[in-house]
């Protein structure tokens, strides 16, 4: 019998193979506190009588809950978690450097360990194949004090995820339809593993988005295997080498498995309070909103500004919305101006708030009015969540929110990504991009021809006009598809490359003397020129690319 | 033996209702957030509530944030247990932690305002007002160590380290 990925990891932290339902003492290696639980964290330390923490180097405080500090409470919280790091040697985040989720899995999470964090959401780290999960102030005290904590090990539920995203559907629409599909408490202390072609097939960003809501469904972890997506993101953050590959074996035994095809969902909407109260855009759209809110530990990395700003791009947003975008981290932040995305958001008429939890913990930043309703990009939407228990929440993808701020009420988000024809999933691309290759693909098959008109003539010219026609059509229909455009393209575009190279060799072999003159000439071909090769050669060369498709 | 009456609550109490984040500055100063306990839930609760009763709630009891100032609150305005059909994980281990006793059983059996009587040991709840008797599910064997230690930190100061078995 296989082991799950939760089996592994904790098996490999508990120093003896474990199975689902026992309970285990493993070792943790990294632990994360913010200023909402923090404090209480320490106090519990303190009563303990821990003068010294298990892991310093790995312990990671968070300032981002109430950030900047709205009251004077609240920065006194500040003030004593900034000196108990300090006096410890513990990591500190402080206020506007981003959301705890977000940066943790910037800077610090990696494959193969057991991350325990004093915030519910802590389970977003399981989408680098990291054991991590949420728990208490004095778990994750007991946790930073000693290295090690308790388990139950979870039994998994193998949620295998098939199908294209259809234009506008996004991986956040996804895990909302699997939290409507087996309910709030549909995983109690399970643990998810995603899992299938598409999710093999998924960037990160949208991995951390399903992994973020595993909570919500009540699991522990929501957890995916590491793989080459997962060791591009760690190089890029500057840790490659903490690169493994895991992933849970396909005989393990599973509690549960549940299928889903994505190219049958559309945009999904969880409608008050709970968020397991799913509908379809088409049963949501028209529903009046006062207030939008991007982003949150589930969506306010790059990725999502990006679908955000592409949309909304020289719009005016809905005069009686308001618009607020609070990016994940600084780096998200830093990378949203220098693609221009925060000055469209800004033109567009959003509200600017510094990295950071936001409006989301109701604290500041957005509290909503009596009877208004908001909807948001985040994970939860119980009453009284944004600080207002008489407004209600309702949750979204990004996409769905930009459509709901231009047209004032909620919107469906696909007639303005299919207006765009470039923003797809799991990978945004620029129509710029695609006619970019088409242009350079039409150049390389013009010098082709201009190499070996002489010898093949109109052979040479079908060719060209081939690849161009392809181009355009790459860009014409498959513009909103264009991940995929670009490699079908690129395949054919070698295919046919290597018929006419093949071609040009054979020809040259048929016809030495005019090969050797146009070696030494080589000037530009006009139509003129092609059509003036001769007819026998022309033919040779049609008859060995036929044989050939 | 633990006495007292019955507050009912629906199914999926979040740890908004309970703790709600509008009393985020209240973290540090928890008496003051008790007299806020479940206030997103049932307004009077707080203060109407006497020492020694019962917060009774349906499904998925505690889901949402960590915050273990949830059960903590629950405690410390006076509630003996929390009784439910079933709870989140987090709050589940949570209450636990802090010696709050949580207790899973049919509540649609209990009627609000009825007098129950609770006995830890032998896992019986009787409502006296309409003479119905109930089990619950015991504890897992680890958890009963540490609520029996009083919670998580007085295990610990007890034995040294963990001492589940």
């Amino acid at each position: 019998m296989g082991k799950t990925l939760a089996e592994k990891i904790l098996s490999s932290h508990s120093g003896r193979d474990v199975t689902a339902g026992e309970i285990t003492i493993a070792k943790v290696d990294l632990c994360l506190l913010q200023d909402g639980t923090g404090p209480l964290t320490i106090r519990q330390v303190e009563k303990l009588g821990v003068t010294k923490l298990a892991n310093p180097k790995r312990t990671v405080f968070f300032l981002d809950h109430a950030s900047p500090a709205p009251r004077k409470e609240l920065s006194n919280d500040h003030m004593f978690i900034r000196q108990y790091a300090e006096k410890m040697g513990a990591q500190l985040v402080d206020v506007g450097r981003g959301i705890c989720h977000v940066v943790i899995n910037e800077k610090y999470v990696n494959p193969g360990e057991v991350l325990i964090g004093a915030d519910s959401h802590t389970c977003t780290g399981g989408a680098l194949a990291c054991f991590a999960t949420g728990m208490g102030s004095t778990d994750v005290g007991i946790g930073m004090a000693y290295g090690k904590t308790w388990f139950r090990v979870p039994e998994t539920f193998k949620v295998y995820v098939t199908g294209e995203f259809p234009l506008g559907v996004f991986p956040k629409d996804l895990i909302l339809h699997l939290i409507g599909l087996i309910g709030a408490d549909g995983a109690t202390y399970k643990s998810l593993e995603f899992c299938g072609p598409t999710i093999d097939k998924m960037d990160m960003s949208g991995r951390f988005t399903l992994s973020n809501m595993a909570v919500e469904a009540g699991a522990k972890v929501g957890l995916i295997a590491s793989d080459e997506t997962t060791r591009a993101y760690l190089e890029k953050m500057g840790r490659g080498d903490k690169y493994i590959p895991l992933k849970g074996d396909d005989n393990a035994e599973f509690e549960r498995v549940i299928n889903i095809d994505v190219s049958q969902l559309q945009p999904t909407v969880s409608f008050p309070h709970t968020v397991d109260n799913t509908r379809t855009i088409k049963e949501a759209a028209g529903t009046r909103i006062d207030q939008v809110f991007l982003g949150t530990c589930t969506n306010s990395r790059i990725e999502d500004w990006e679908v955000v700003a592409k949309m909304v791009k020289g719009k005016q947003k809905a005069a009686n919305i308001r618009f607020i975008a609070v990016p994940g981290s600084e780096s998200v932040l830093k990378e949203a101006i220098a693609r221009g995305y925060y000055q469209t958001l800004i033109e567009f008429g959003a509200i600017m708030v510094t990295p950071g939890c936001g409006p989301c913990v109701g604290i500041h930043q957005g509290v909503p009015a009596d009877g208004e309703a908001v909807l948001s990009t985040q994970n939860r939407n119980f009453q009284g969540r944004m600080g207002n228990p008489d407004s209600s929440i309702y949750l979204a993808s990004p996409a769905t929110v930009a459509a709901t701020a231009i047209e004032g009420k909620l919107a469906d988000p696909r007639k303005y990504i299919k207006e765009l024809q470039s923003v797809g999933h799991p990978e945004v691309i620029d129509t710029e991009a695609l006619k970019a290759l088409a242009k350079s693909a039409q150049k390389t098959v013009e010098r082709v021809a201009m190499d070996t008109a002489a010898v093949l003539g109109p052979a040479a010219r079908e060719a060209s006009d081939k690849v161009e026609g392809m181009a355009r059509k790459a860009i014409a229909d498959y513009g909103p598809k264009a991940h995929q455009a670009v490699k079908e393209f690129e395949s054919k575009f070698s295919k046919l490359t290597s018929d006419v190279s093949k071609a040009v060799k054979d020809a040259l072999k048929a016809k030495p003397a005019q090969a050797a003159k146009k070696k030494t000439g080589r000037t530009r071909v006009t139509a003129s020129a092609k059509k003036s090769a001769s007819p026998k050669a022309r033919k040779a060369t049609k008859a060995r690319r036929g044989t050939k498709r | 033996m633990l006495k007292g009456k019955a507050w009912k609550f629906g199914d999926g109490i979040s740890t908004d209702h309970i703790a709600p984040g509008r009393y985020f500055h209240l973290r540090s100063n928890m008496p003051e957030l008790a007299k806020h306990v479940l206030e997103d839930a049932d307004p009077e609760f707080a203060s109407k509530m006497s020492p020694g009763d019962f917060v009774v709630g349906g499904k998925n009891f505690g889901l949402g944030s960590s915050r273990e100032h949830a059960p903590t609150i629950i405690k410390m305005a006076g509630v003996s247990a929390v009784l439910a059909k079933s709870f989140a994980r987090i709050f589940f281990r949570n209450a636990v932690n802090v010696g709050l006793p949580v207790l899973i059983c049919d509540t649609d059996k209990i009627n609000a305002g009825d007098e129950l009587d609770v006995n830890l040991e032998s896992g019986e709840i009787h409502d006296i007002s309409n003479g119905e008797k109930l089990t619950f599910k015991p504890l897992p064997k680890s958890m009963i160590r540490i609520l029996n230690d009083g919670g998580l930190i007085a295990h610990l100061q007890k034995h040294g380290d963990f001492k589940l078995d």
